[in-house]
């Protein structure tokens, strides 16, 4: 039990636990400091001075973020200093930035524009020092554009990539006036080891960074009368979309999300649940072969444990940090990949399109996805097998731009032939999903019961731990796979990248003996993706997460293999599992790069 | 403070008796308690700017718990107008060491640091020497306290002392957030008592005479003697150790050139006082713990009739826009503006008003940048603008 | 093995291998390569075991840490007040005059680097300069023209 101290907030008595910053402790007397470089994911910086409050008997204004409370502590944090050095404050930042608003990608969701609204900061003397400097905008990676011009340097984007993603793809160089936020030898993000995961621009408070949009060019495709438009959505999207349009978070709004699709123009509005299922399919399949290659074959060619590949952020990670190990990874593409193959051969065929004509969009939570549509290997339909992929952000602002009023819109069920799912497809959004939904069909394929947790929630793998472990015991195991009799497979779960770090390192340790991993860039799985509306902290995933297992129960099929639309597909395309037809659509292979 | 008497030399630094092994020898056979009570009741103050009381810095870290505790000795001197701290290292290094391994013994270190800077390379065979004679010693005498040089690499913040470990630590010299203070958090996060070279210099003499004689000289909060650098125009540029509390008059009486028109006190960091201050202001500290002392890192800079403030004010900002490490608002774009905006209204560009303003933003450096560099600027700043308007603006 | 390989490894192998061993390791490579290229720092970053932004980002807070190639002799004027008002700009009139470079820039035969400083603690005995590690004070136009002759001097007598 933490100790209490008293202190006195503007005059309010306040109780908290030793050790509470002066920020904190503001909340229970119901004042909100405003920071810029303080975030709740990340360690305390600092750095931009927004939060300073005057503490009784010390001449010099405290950072409130970094300052813990003391006993007995009178903190005032609007008193007229304060006003006016925040305002300063403010005023400097904005003589540094280019605040030229009206053109920002950021107008009307950035922070630094909030509080110069806020502090009405009406009279701006300062010298502009952006015309001073040769800022040229990095555009050169398919998913992030970064505008040093707009940067704060709050670090944020630094302590990111270093805390929650260990990459280090970007870092504080050179001091004084020069000091700027930057990359190895200040090279294009896209020639560095960053890995597009977009958790940079989810914590970035302006438009310094913000995702390639391609909005224009769906817009252009839509309205392109000779072309045939198809839209897949991944399964975070539709827990998340809601916050840009006026819900809470946690609001699921499927029918909604696919409503205004349909009003915005589509000619055909379908899922990536559906290739989810597949993914576990295919996946699944995969698993299993390789498991009979290594216990019983003894194949030194196949390597154990199996790590999923749906997250290509995790996929541009691997190749760059552990080019050694690329075999561990499925072959299997994820399923945005999927889909994109399977819309210009199995759907183009069933509607009788000319895949020509068909421009494949995605809807995803994720930036990485645009880098993983525009990989070289991506065109096993002939095509490119996704055009266009627009974030979770980028969907809200074409819903805006056409003027629907998303919450009182009627709710639309999915296309048919690509549009149904299963409650294993949706749970792939949250970090864990993807193991549970694999183990559900492969314990079933093994040995004909379902998994043996209440209610098919395999709670171990859930949850919110970086790095989480589950073993299932196979038992009586079908006679098909009789190989398989007493063995428990281990599996792990890491979310974040400096927690795959940690598995990978145990894998190339030796330490573990894991038979399947899953892994996910993003903290929280792809609900708390690159792409996902911004804030993003700890509270908003989880409820998040909540919604997307409420999703999951609240589907008539909750096992990948019962998706009778997947049923069909085997059925009239792919015949099998592992089959050519999946070799030559479905599955892909991967590039080492350099560590540096 | 009361100012009292003319100037009063010193001569306690720069002697050299060749008995630091005596010194060092007695003073470990001293229990720490002891030591920390000479020190604070000889009142020493650090001499590298800050003035914070060294007695009660050693008594913190003392009192700190670990198992692993720093001696650093500050050498990085880069105050403008600052020379002392390597006269002190090339002349009378023992007593540095020797007071490190005090401080070592009455903190419970066995580790001492000293953090010397870039530009200072060429010392190092000389102190080098010293170092293996004084390892000697502590071998042969089993006292367990090793020293090792950490050379810095061009960086005027890592004089700050959050920022000095961080540089120790091999990362960019950007200061910490204080609370945790150094004395139990410091180098590695570990208790350290960090220290100027100076202020080290000056607990050898009175480890070697005793408190009272060094609290003997000087005045009330400012006790004892100061090294001072003067530099500028004067007849008499160098190091010069004398008891503080003097007045700026008599200073300028014996080091001036018949002509001086102001002096910078403690460096780009510190004070310019024009010619009709000289008889009020006294070099030292004020009164209080935690207010600003009047930053005497020794630094006088003399400048008389025919130099232009202008120019000393712009030089001083050209200085800190480059140096500031760059990472709080209020400092790395304050300088800037700073440096701009007196540039602009000299340049007509801005109406002479504008410099109300600057002197508002000083105000808030003043009061929230994180680091002493930021804080500072306001020091030349102010007492430029406020005493030498005119040719501000002319 | 290349030789900046070979002194990383060599610098590692003295100082150790820790993050807290960086600074040492740079500062021993620019003792001696004079400057940081992109391949020493990636080298150092597999040394280390860091990741290379890191090492950048480090190694240009130093204003000695030089990343960019630099000659064989880097000059560095002290710009800072005093060293001003004694005729620090006389001193580099003649150094580029002799030199025919600006500040910032090397000389083509690769031997002088000019760069200006701040405050090198020699405020009584100005104007004041660094050739590489070495002091240079109470310096007038012919004293450094001496100064940057005798060079030139043990340049070729090195060479030869």
């Amino acid at each position: 039990m933490t100790k209490k101290i008293k202190i006195n907030i503007n005059g309010i008595p306040v109780e908290v636990d030793t050790g509470t910053t002066i920020l904190n402790a503001a909340r229970q007397a119901g004042v909100i400091i405003p920071s810029l470089c303080y975030h709740k994911d990340l360690c305390i910086a600092g750095n931009c001075r927004v939060c300073v409050v005057e503490i009784s008997g010390q001449k010099r204004l405290a950072a409130a973020c970094a300052t813990p409370c003391e006993e007995e502590m009178e903190i005032h944090t609007n008193s007229l200093n304060v006003l006016h050095a925040r305002k300063q404050i403010i005023e400097l930042l904005l003589s540094e930035h280019n605040a030229d608003c009206t053109s920002c990608f950021k107008n009307g969701s950035c922070e630094l524009q909030k509080l110069a609204s806020d502090y009405k900061i009406l009279k701006q003397d300062f010298i502009r020092l952006v015309p001073f400097r040769n800022y040229t905008i990095d555009k050169y990676s398919p998913s992030i554009i970064k505008d040093d011009s707009k940067c704060i340097r709050c670090q944020r984007c630094v302590r990111t990539c270093a805390e929650l993603q260990g990459i280090n793809a970007l870092t504080v160089a050179h001091k004084g006036d020069h000091m700027k936020i930057t990359t190895f030898f200040e090279k294009p993000i896209n020639d560095v080891v960053c890995s597009t995961c977009g958790q940079c621009i989810n914590h970035c408070p302006t438009g310094a960074l913000v995702e390639k949009n391609y909005i224009e060019k769906v817009w252009d495709a839509i309205a392109d009368k000779t072309k045939h438009v198809v839209v897949q959505t991944a399964p975070a999207v539709r827990i998340g979309l809601g916050e840009e349009l006026g819900f809470d978070p946690g609001a699921r709004v499927t029918g909604k999300m696919v409503a205004a699709l349909k009003r915005l123009g589509f000619d055909a509005v379908m899922d990536t649940d559906f290739t989810a299922d597949l993914t576990i399919m295919e996946e699944g399949t995969e698993l299993l072969s390789r498991l009979k290659s290594v216990l019983v074959d003894h194949n030194p060619d196949i390597k154990l444990p199996m790590a999923t590949s749906c997250s290509p952020g995790w996929i541009k990670y691997i190749e760059h940090i552990f080019p050694d190990f690329l075999d561990h990874l499925s072959t299997c593409k994820s399923p945005q990949q999927m889909f994109g193959a399977l819309a210009k051969t199995y759907y183009a065929k069933a509607r009788n399109l000319d895949p020509d004509k068909i421009v494949s969009v995605s809807i995803m939570p994720c930036t990485a996805k645009k880098f993983e549509a525009a990989r070289p290997e991506m065109h096993a339909s002939g095509y490119r097998d996704v055009d266009y992929v627009l974030t979770t952000r980028e969907l809200a602002i074409m819903i805006k731009q056409a003027g629907l009023d998303f919450m009182t819109l009627e709710e639309m069920h999915f296309d048919r032939l690509m549009g149904e799912s299963t409650g294993a497809a949706v749970i792939f959004g949250a970090t864990g999903g993807v193991m549970e939904a694999a183990l559900r069909t492969v314990y079933e394929l093994v040995t004909g019961r379902e998994v043996p947790f209440e209610n098919l929630d395999i709670t171990p793998v859930r949850g919110m731990d970086g790095v989480r472990e589950a073993s299932v015991k196979i038992e009586n195991p079908l006679k098909a796979w009789a190989f398989l009799d007493g063995v428990e497979l281990k599996c792990a779960v890491a979310h974040g990248l400096v927690n795959a770090k940690k598995v990978m390192d145990s894998i190339k340790s030796g330490e573990s003996n894991y038979h399947f991993v899953e892994i996910m860039a993003c903290p929280g799985g792809c609900l708390g993706g690159g792409g996902q509306p911004i804030p993003t902290n700890p509270e908003i995933r989880q409820k998040r997460a909540e919604a997307i297992y409420a999703e999951d129960r609240g589907m008539p099929f909750r096992k990948s293999h019962q998706n009778p639309e997947i049923i069909k597909i085997y059925k009239d395309f792919l015949i099998k599992p592992l089959g050519e037809k999946s070799h030559q659509l479905l599955h892909t292979h991967y590039t080492a790069r350099e560590r540096f | 403070m009361t100012v009292n008497y003319q100037l009063k030399r010193a001569d306690f630094i720069f002697k050299n008796e060749n008995d630091w092994e005596d010194v060092l020898g007695k003073s470990i056979g001293r229990t720490p308690q002891e030591l920390i009570n000479e020190l604070i009741s000889s009142e020493l103050k650090g001499r590298g700017g800050a003035g914070f009381p060294t007695g009660l810095k050693w008594k913190l870290s003392a009192e700190a718990e670990s198992d692993v505790k720093y001696v650093i000795c500050n050498a990085d001197e880069g105050e403008p107008g600052t020379f002392k701290d390597r006269e002190i290292l090339s002349r009378v290094p023992f007593k540095v060491l020797t007071a490190m391994a005090v401080c070592g013994h009455v903190i419970g270190a066995k580790e001492g640091y000293i953090y010397l800077r870039g530009e200072y390379f060429f010392l190092q065979p000389e102190l080098n020497k010293a170092i293996d004679e004084f390892e000697y010693y502590c071998k042969e005498t089993n006292l367990d306290f090793k020293i090792k040089i950490f050379m810095g690499s061009g960086a005027y913040i890592c004089g700050e002392e959050t920022a000095l470990f961080e540089s120790m630590e091999g990362k960019r010299g950007e200061p910490r957030n204080k609370p945790p203070f150094p004395t139990n958090y410091g180098y590695m996060g570990k208790p350290t008592v960090i220290n100027n070279v100076e202020t080290l210099a000056h607990t050898f003499t009175i480890f070697k005479y005793g408190a009272k004689r060094f609290y003997d000289l000087g005045v009330q909060y400012s006790r004892g003697s100061k090294l001072f650098s003067v530099s500028g125009d004067t007849p008499k540029p160098g190091i010069y150790e004398l008891e503080l509390g003097m007045s700026l008059a008599d200073f300028v009486e014996e080091f001036g050139d018949g002509d001086t028109k102001a002096v910078q006190v403690g460096g780009a960091s510190g004070f310019l006082v024009p010619r009709k201050r000289f008889a009020e202001t006294a070099i030292g500290f004020q009164g209080k713990l935690t207010g600003i002392s009047l930053p005497t890192g020794g630094s006088m800079m003399l400048f008389n009739s025919s130099r232009s403030m202008f120019n000393v004010l712009d030089n001083y900002l050209e200085f800190f826009r480059e140096e500031s490490c760059g990472q709080c608002t209020p400092c790395r774009v304050g300088c800037q503006q700073l440096l701009m905006g007196i540039k602009a209204v000299k340049r007509g560009e801005k109406n002479a008003r504008y410099l109300d303003k600057l002197l508002t933003l000083t105000e808030t450096m003043k009061l929230t940048a994180k680091c002493g560099l930021g804080q500072s600027v306001a020091n030349s700043f102010s007492s430029i603008v406020e005493n030498f308007r005119e040719e501000m603006i002319y | 093995m290349n030789p900046v390989s070979e002194l990383i490894k060599n610098l590692a192998d003295q100082h150790g291998r820790n993050r807290h061993n960086l600074l040492p390791i740079l500062q021993g490579v620019v003792e001696q390569e004079k400057y940081l290229s992109e391949f020493s720092m990636i080298e150092i970053a597999r040394e280390l075991d860091l990741p290379a932004s890191e090492v950048y980002g480090t190694a240009t807070f130093y204003s000695f840490l030089e990343h960019k190639k630099m000659g064989k002799y880097i000059i560095r004027i002290c710009k800072t007040i005093t060293c001003s008002m004694k005729g620090k700009n006389q001193i580099l009139l003649a150094i580029e005059d002799m030199l025919k470079i600006n500040v910032g820039e090397t000389t083509p035969d690769g031997n002088f680097s000019l760069l200006q400083t701040n405050c090198l603690g020699f405020c009584h005995k100005a104007p004041a300069m660094l050739i590489n590690n070495d002091v240079y004070t109470e310096l007038t136009p012919e004293k450094v023209r001496e100064i940057l002759s005798s060079y030139l001097k043990k340049q070729k007598e090195g060479i030869a």
